[in-house]
């Protein structure tokens, strides 16, 4: 995995406060908790030994509540803040090995970021703001305009190139904030919680926004938010930070259907099974009484998709992957799974 | 000091006690001050001097004498004098001064009035050019137009000179904080050293004359516009900077593309604030030769000429409005984002066509050039402030006097006489020992090094003087900081009401305050403190007011919902959450009186005020003055410490 992987990151540790870079160096303290860390050291860690690979054209979601240090770890990537140990490769280069040169290379051609307060410039235009990152790297004005032009139409902005950031609505700003990270064409983008100030509605607009963008540039993307409705809806893996560290990274349906802890559990338990799980999840064993010759489905059918199915057949539904019989799915597991009741073991 | 906090939420013993500790030390004082009273004061009569003063003196003649031979003077000091000179003079040869083989000035009232319309209205918009405009032609009625011209020129030389080194290490301070740490004590120092301070030891360096005025007035000046840009540098919203620097952009594309843009609105803010310390500047600039309307009003002070003053002084107030409205308009036309008007261009054009050829008339016609004699409406302010000076004398003494009495047997003597008859150990021991109990160790070390220099200046006595009375100007300024600033605060109506008088208070120079006073109350302490009680409370009301109207509209919603009446929300909400600006406004407040201790010893508040005009004046007297400038310096460090010190528990009482 890691020779295909566009971002690999391995023990990736931000420590702030004095002295910080002894913290993930000494066995002992990086064993603390971060109260424990603060109480001894003085020291904050807000990421702590966290590995992962993010693979091409996978939107990679982390998530965590307020504090988890998600935000800190998008910015290590980039290094708009200097992690304090690990290695971080990107597209097979060591990131933290380059020179401020390199890195502003990177950062031109490579990654952009899209942010939570979008951090658009108040004095520019529509336009200028997203031709911006073009202008810093030199592209003349013609081939600046064209390209932004076209950004803009493919975020849906035409209309508003001539518009100020103030004399639009949070939604616009952020798809302002999002063509100015596509019109520099990058391999990575990278979301910093870029919804989590907009209204429900128009976060829903800008989810199925940047689902639709996916599909059409196929960019890989890193998206952090705090909230698992948005995680399950975006992300193709999902990694659960807390106290700055890794607590579970997988898929939505393997974060629902095996929770690692009782906090992921907590975190999901809520979240409407049917929606998220597929059918490997809740299947069981062929039993002697069944009669098998019902319906045939695969194992990764959401549930939700295999509800009318299930209960029309009247009888089990087998599960098969390559001609193999996994297991049956009967009317008792599809109910379970909607109503969100345990099936006793 | 009550300490009814018996019943109170519980906090550690040591904090609920510092009252009673605090009082038991101030009673231990009148207690030991009974038996010891009038010995060991160090008292130092007016005309002795110590060996410090003379040596002081000394120095001060080898450098005179060594003017024109050392290399540092040939090479800096006098380099930098004539540099500053040379453009004053041609600021002066362009708008003041005759010039060029001519009989007037190269461009005359009409030239000026038009070229100061045009830039404002460029700037700002119609409405300022118009007041401009008429500000100007005002001076000229004032009879007046020289002498303001005299002053325009050497405060635009010196906010030129502020601005060109000003903002570029504001940026700088803004981008680093190692060198904003560097920065920012030596900023407060240049703010709080009184100006009377450092006029003597620039005339030492640049002799007396336009350059040391100049000098004197941007090391006033330039404070704020390094603070102010540095600031507004270190207010640009995290979330552009950081968008910026994950494009890859460089350190200069952020300050050219984002940091600059964003904080031009604020750095011109800092302009105007840069313009108007250094108008404040002009009387003081004028006792060592600035030229212009200082000099009438110092002039008039002297011969205690009530109207020449106040016309004089009324003409400094206008320029400072002039001035103020054009730089606010200006900055306000920064904020404004969006097209500019179509037909601005064309009509720029030709306002600037018609500007130029009123240069041209100004150049070339004496009826365009010399403004007008028609000094009658001068003379008639001149007259009317002389007449209502009189009826106020008459009429209103008896009224004054009971004012006067009341604070200065009430409160000044007792002050004065526990902090001037006590021995010297003891004042200092109960001054460190406050220190510590407010404070920390580090604050009564510094309070005591502070003690032991001042000891060290000779001056003692008279620094316990200025003491007692810069402590009562400071309570006083803190009454009516704290029952004015609550009232703007929480009244809109009232605020727009008070602070453009505020305002205008605070661009008024001192020596302005000085005349009424003088009129009103004689020449005594009393007059002096009242002077610096006029000149500190505006900043310190603002602050307050600022503080109080700061405090988040929800809090106060909660506490009215929760049935708060008036008083409990002043005194259990608004005053606690204010109270950084409390204690900020005491410190500023206290920071004006110092720098008015000065001017006080002109109207016979005496001690060390008196020391630094009189060192100022007479030749012998150089020392004294200069070792008294630094007594207020270590007062003003002094206080300032303790007062930063105590502002945990300085909230009024009456909260929790």
């Amino acid at each position: 995995m890691t020779g295909e992987a566009v971002i690999s990151v391995k023990d990736l540790w931000k420590v702030f406060g004095h002295k910080a870079e002894l913290v993930p160096r000494s066995a002992e303290l990086s064993a603390l908790s971060r109260r424990e860390l603060i109480d001894r050291t003085g020291c904050t860690a807000a990421v702590r030994d966290v590995s992962f690979d993010v693979a091409p054209g996978e939107v990679f979601v982390v998530m965590g509540l307020s504090g988890s240090g998600k935000s800190t770890l998008v910015r290590c990537l980039t290094r708009l803040i200097e992690p304090t140990a690990g290695s971080i490769i990107f597209e097979g280069e060591d990131i933290l090995a380059a020179d401020k040169k390199r890195l502003r290379d990177l950062r031109r051609r490579k990654f952009s970021m899209v942010f939570q307060h979008f951090g658009l410039l108040p004095f520019r235009q529509v336009l200028d703001n997203v031709a911006y990152g073009l202008e810093i790297r030199g592209a003349g004005k013609a081939e600046r305009i064209r390209r932004a032009k076209e950004v803009i139409d493919l975020v849906g902005l035409d209309g508003y190139e001539h518009s100020y950031p103030e004399q639009l609505s949070g939604g616009m700003q952020q798809r302002v904030g999002l063509a100015r990270a596509l019109a520099g064409d990058p391999d990575v983008l990278f979301f910093d919680e870029p919804f989590s100030a907009l209204d429900p509605l128009i976060r829903r607009d800008m989810q199925n926004e940047v689902i639709r963008l996916h599909r059409e540039v196929g960019k890989t993307m890193v998206f952090i938010t705090h909230d698992l409705s948005e995680a399950l809806k975006l992300g193709d893996r999902i990694l659960i930070m807390r106290d700055g560290a890794m607590v579970q990274c997988g898929t939505g349906d393997e974060l629902v259907g095996a929770p690692a802890d009782d906090y992921v559990r907590d975190f999901v338990q809520d979240v409407p099974r049917a929606n998220v799980l597929t059918l490997r999840w809740i299947m069981r064993l062929p039993r002697p009484e069944d009669v098998l010759d019902g319906p045939e489905l695969g194992p990764d059918v959401v549930v939700r998709d295999a509800v009318r199915l299930v209960l029309a057949a009247g009888k089990p539904v087998k599960v098969i992957e390559n001609g193999e019989l996994l297991g049956v799915v009967t009317d008792e597991e599809i109910l379970a799974a909607v109503t969100g009741v345990e099936v006793p073991a | 000091m009550t300490t009814t906090t018996a019943a109170a939420v519980p906090r550690p013993g040591i904090r609920l006690s510092k009252p009673v500790k605090v009082a038991a030390i101030l009673v231990a004082w009148v207690l030991i001050w009974i038996p010891t009273h009038g010995t060991h004061t160090l008292s130092l009569s007016p005309a002795d001097l110590t060996p410090l003063h003379e040596w002081l003196n000394e120095v001060n003649d080898t450098v005179g004498a060594n003017r024109n031979s050392s290399p540092i003077f040939l090479y800096f000091f006098n380099e930098i004098r004539a540099g500053i000179d040379a453009l004053v003079t041609f600021v002066q040869a362009l708008i003041s001064q005759p010039s060029f083989g001519r009989p007037v000035p190269v461009l005359g009232w009409l030239g000026v009035v038009a070229v100061v319309a045009y830039i404002s209205w460029f700037f700002g918009n119609w409405r300022v050019a118009l007041l401009a405009a008429g500000g100007f032609v005002f001076f000229g009625l004032q009879g007046l137009w020289q002498e303001s011209m005299d002053t325009l020129a050497l405060t635009l030389s010196a906010v030129a000179i502020s601005l060109l080194i000003g903002i570029p290490l504001g940026i700088w301070a803004g981008l680093s904080d190692r060198f904003n740490a560097l920065v920012t004590p030596v900023l407060d120092f240049m703010q709080t050293m009184p100006t009377f301070v450092y006029l003597a030891p620039l005339t030492l360096l640049f002799l007396i004359g336009p350059a040391s005025a100049t000098i004197a007035t941007l090391i006033y000046a330039m404070p704020p516009a390094i603070r102010i840009t540095a600031h507004a540098i270190r207010s640009v919203p995290r979330a552009a900077v950081e968008a910026t620097d994950s494009l890859g952009a460089t350190g200069r594309q952020t300050l050219t593309g984002v940091l600059l843009p964003l904080s031009k609105r604020t750095i011109v803010l800092g302009v105007n604030q840069t313009i108007m310390a250094a108008l404040s500047m002009v009387t003081i600039a004028a006792l060592i030769d600035a030229p212009g309307l200082g000099k009438t009003v110092i002039k008039a002070l002297q011969t205690l000429d009530v109207g020449t003053a106040f016309n004089a002084g009324l003409a400094i107030v206008v320029m400072a409005i002039v001035l103020d409205r054009v730089t606010t308009a200006a900055s306000n036309r920064v904020r404004q984002v969006g097209t500019t008007h179509r037909f601005r261009r064309p009509v720029a054009a030709g306002l600037g066509v018609l500007t130029a050829i009123c240069c041209y008339m100004s150049y070339t016609y004496v009826w365009a050039a010399e403004f007008p004699d028609q000094a009658g409406v001068g003379r008639a302010i001149s007259r009317g402030a002389d007449e209502v000076t009189l009826w106020a004398q008459t009429e209103l003494s008896t009224a004054t006097e009971a004012i006067k009495n009341l604070v200065t047997f009430a409160l000044l003597n007792p002050l004065q006489s526990l902090l001037v008859e006590s021995p010297w150990w003891l004042v200092g021991a109960v001054v460190v020992l406050l220190a510590a109990l407010i404070g920390t160790v580090r604050t009564a070390v510094t309070t005591a090094a502070c003690v032991a220099l001042l000891i060290g200046t000779g001056l003692w006595q008279d620094s316990m003087t200025t003491l007692a009375m810069t402590i009562v100007a400071t309570l006083l300024v803190m009454v009516l900081g704290v029952v004015v600033g609550v009232w703007m605060g929480r009244n809109r109506f009232a605020d727009r009401i008070i602070r453009p008088a505020l305002d205008a208070g605070q661009t008024m120079p001192a020596f302005v305050y000085l005349v009424p006073f003088l009129a009103l109350f004689s020449a005594t302490r009393f007059t002096a403190i009242v002077a610096a009680v006029v000149f500190a409370a505006p900043v310190a009301i603002k602050i307050v007011a600022d503080g109080v109207r700061g405090i988040s509209a929800t809090t106060v919603e909660a506490a009215t919902a929760a049935g708060s009446n008036t008083w409990q929300l002043i005194t259990k909400v608004q005053l606690p959450m204010a109270r950084s600006s409390l204690t900020l406004a005491a410190n500023q407040g206290l920071i004006y009186v110092l720098s008015m201790v000065v001017v006080g010893g002109l109207v016979g508040a005496g001690a060390l005020g008196y020391d630094v005009v009189a060192g100022f004046s007479q030749g012998q007297l150089y020392g004294k003055g200069l070792a008294a400038g630094a007594a207020i310096v270590l007062l003003g460090i002094m206080l300032d410490r303790i007062a930063r010190a105590s502002s945990p528990s300085n909230s009024p009482k009456g909260h929790r």
